[in-house]
């Protein structure tokens, strides 16, 4: 594909390419030369002589101590984790059987259900979140996890739905007949035949539900009061600065760790997700 | 179909005894119902319940703790008199277009960087998400750390460049706030834009560009007259998707700047949450919100019609 001079494929493919990479990956760089930089450095002004931005000499994990022991965050990793979990755990259940019913039943209103569906999927949590809240006071769920866990599905499902949709979509009908005609029940043919072939779809849908609810906040920030139920996001940004003094040490340890899980899984599955990022928006 | 249900009793018959239930969900029309009623019971109670409370909300003048009194379209017009209003609406068009076309723009060039064989291609596409799959608000915070007037790396990068000679103060001067905030949130979208631009690339026949490479079509028309029209659906939805995310933006600016200064990043969900639940005006901030709805059902119609079209086509 790349032809031509040798210059030409430096400046139409390799300095622009290269160009991007720095640019979008040097952020997560600064963060985690940030985190291992002590303080005598980080507060450096940048007109300073001796001010060396890119790396450290004398590394330090006194950030990420300050971090683990001094405040709450480990609480949060673990709020966020259960949060993220169980709600994505309730949203594949949902997207897996609506998905089912609206891609392979007839039945009246299956293509408004349809519809309604991938219209709840385009709104988003700025447009809902004040009656909401009001709705989670009523409900008795304000200041627990329960009130993230219940409302995450709301933008989880749609998303699992529609792309799971296009998974069944795909697997012919034939299958499920055989079954049906050996003397399984629709119910057993589902299960037993047509969710194991959507594996890679579940799968998918799974690990960008887990990713999105890792990343919601709004919701977190306005349903959520004590510092012991928040999520990672919300927590670094309103418990991580005292006053107005930004600790920036701790703060840049915290966006580092806070990103692990996501990167991890994001690592183990980037075919999958990546199969879940397009798949949202072929539709 | 017709020989499967045809042949479809005598199996029944055969079939081991079954419960009432399972028989029921024989019928296909139960069987819809309860397969979807855990989603529409949720969507219902977190979506559809809390619009019409919203709606409800914005026509009274309900405070935290107060239940309010119906009062019309009083909201409404109190926003369409307050300045700082009129700024955040300005402010979001502002924002949600020039970050849009330059998302566009370099998405779907590094798409096109990314289209071609490389060494280390899966790695680098796999690196180059990031922004995107780590949480906006964590990844905000690295920026508004590089954005510090006094600490900042991107200072001392462009006065090492010679590029500036004193200090800019990026996030404390009101245009140049904006220009920080668009710069992060492309920063962000870039790589959405460009992961399913390729997907859309890839789909391409290669045959196309060769036949009309051999017709001596330019590179630039190969590329107008070829792949840009069948790049397009995937653009359109992409697009779309984005103008409303971008629309309703909320923890960028919130992390990054408050809306501030002096309103100059304000955006309806940064000035919704400042009233709704900074100062506890429930109503007027559910009308805030609510004001987001007409520009969000536009898009989604014409997605939605442009959905059908190609559909049908």
């Amino acid at each position: 594909m790349i032809e031509g001079a040798k210059w030409k494929r430096w400046v139409f493919f390799y300095i622009p390419l290269t160009a991007f990479v720095v640019s979008l990956l040097f952020p997560f760089y600064w963060m985690a030369v940030t985190t291992v930089r002590p303080d005598s450095e980080l507060y450096r002004p940048w007109m300073a002589p001796n001010y060396a931005p890119f790396w450290t000499t004398r590394p330090t994990l006194e950030h990420v101590r300050g971090l683990l022991e001094e405040t709450l965050f480990s609480t949060w990793m673990w709020n966020t984790m259960f949060i993220a979990i169980v709600s994505t755990i309730i949203s594949l259940f949902c997207g897996l059987l609506a998905g089912y019913a609206l891609s392979r039943l007839k039945f009246r209103f299956a293509g408004s259900l349809g519809t309604g569906i991938f219209v709840t999927y385009l709104v988003p949590q700025t447009l809902l979140f004040i009656p909401l809240a009001d709705i989670i006071r009523n409900f008795k769920l304000g200041d627990s996890p329960w009130a993230l866990i219940l409302t995450y599905p709301t933008f989880l499902i749609p998303f699992c739905t529609w792309l799971l949709m296009g998974y069944f979509k795909a697997i012919p009908r034939e299958l499920e007949e055989c079954a049906r005609i050996d003397g399984a029940s629709r119910w057993k043919a589902m299960v037993y035949i047509i969710f194991p072939i959507a594996v890679p779809g579940i799968l998918s849908a799974g690990i960008f539900a887990f990713t999105l609810s890792w990343n919601e906040f709004i919701y977190a920030l306005v349903f959520i009061s004590s510092p012991t139920q928040k999520t990672v996001p919300v927590g670094v940004t309103s418990e991580l600065i005292r006053g107005d003094v930004f600790y920036w040490g701790q703060l840049m340890a915290g966006a580092l760790l806070g990103s692990i899980p996501v990167a991890f899984v994001y690592s183990f599955f980037v075919e999958h997700y990546v199969a879940g990022l397009t798949g949202s928006v072929k539709g | 179909m017709a020989v499967s249900y045809a042949v479809a009793p005598r199996a029944y018959a055969g079939a081991p005894a079954r419960g009432p239930i399972t028989r029921l969900l024989e019928d296909e029309r139960w069987l819809a119902v309860a397969l979807l009623l855990p989603t529409v019971v949720l969507l219902g109670l977190f979506i559809a319940y809390p619009f019409v409370e919203g709606v409800v909300l914005s026509v009274t003048d309900a405070k935290v703790g107060i239940p309010g009194h119906f009062i019309g379209l009083d909201n409404f017009e109190k926003l369409w008199s307050d300045s700082i209003f009129r700024v955040a609406v300005r402010n979001t068009f502002v924002y949600t277009i020039v970050t849009t076309i330059f998302k566009l723009a370099l998405g779907l060039w590094l798409a096109m960087l990314l289209n071609r064989h490389f060494k280390g291609k899966a790695l680098t596409r796999a690196f180059i998400l990031l922004p995107f799959i780590i949480p906006t608000v964590l990844s905000t915070f690295a920026w508004k750390w590089m954005f510090d007037p006094t600490f900042s790396v991107i200072n001392w990068t462009l006065y090492r460049l010679s590029v500036i000679h004193g200090r800019i103060n990026w996030l404390g001067d009101p245009d140049l706030a904006m220009i920080s905030v668009i710069i992060v949130n492309v920063w962000r979208g870039v790589p959405f834009y460009a992961i399913s631009l390729l997907a859309g690339l890839q789909t391409i026949n290669p045959e196309l560009q060769e036949a009309a490479a051999i017709d001596g079509a330019r590179p630039w028309q190969r590329f107008w007259h070829v792949t840009w029209p069948l790049l397009l659906p995937v653009t359109m939805v992409v697009v779309l998707f984005s103008v409303i995310q971008t629309f309703a933006d909320f923890q960028l600016v919130y992390v990054l700047t408050g809306g501030g200064p002096a309103n100059a990043t304000q955006l309806f969900a940064t000035y919704a949450y400042q009233i709704g639940v900074g100062t506890g005006l429930l109503s007027e901030g559910a009308a805030i919100s609510l004001a987001m709805f007409p520009v969000l059902l536009i898009v989604v119609i014409i997605q939605l019609l442009y959905i059908r079209r190609v559909e049908t086509h």
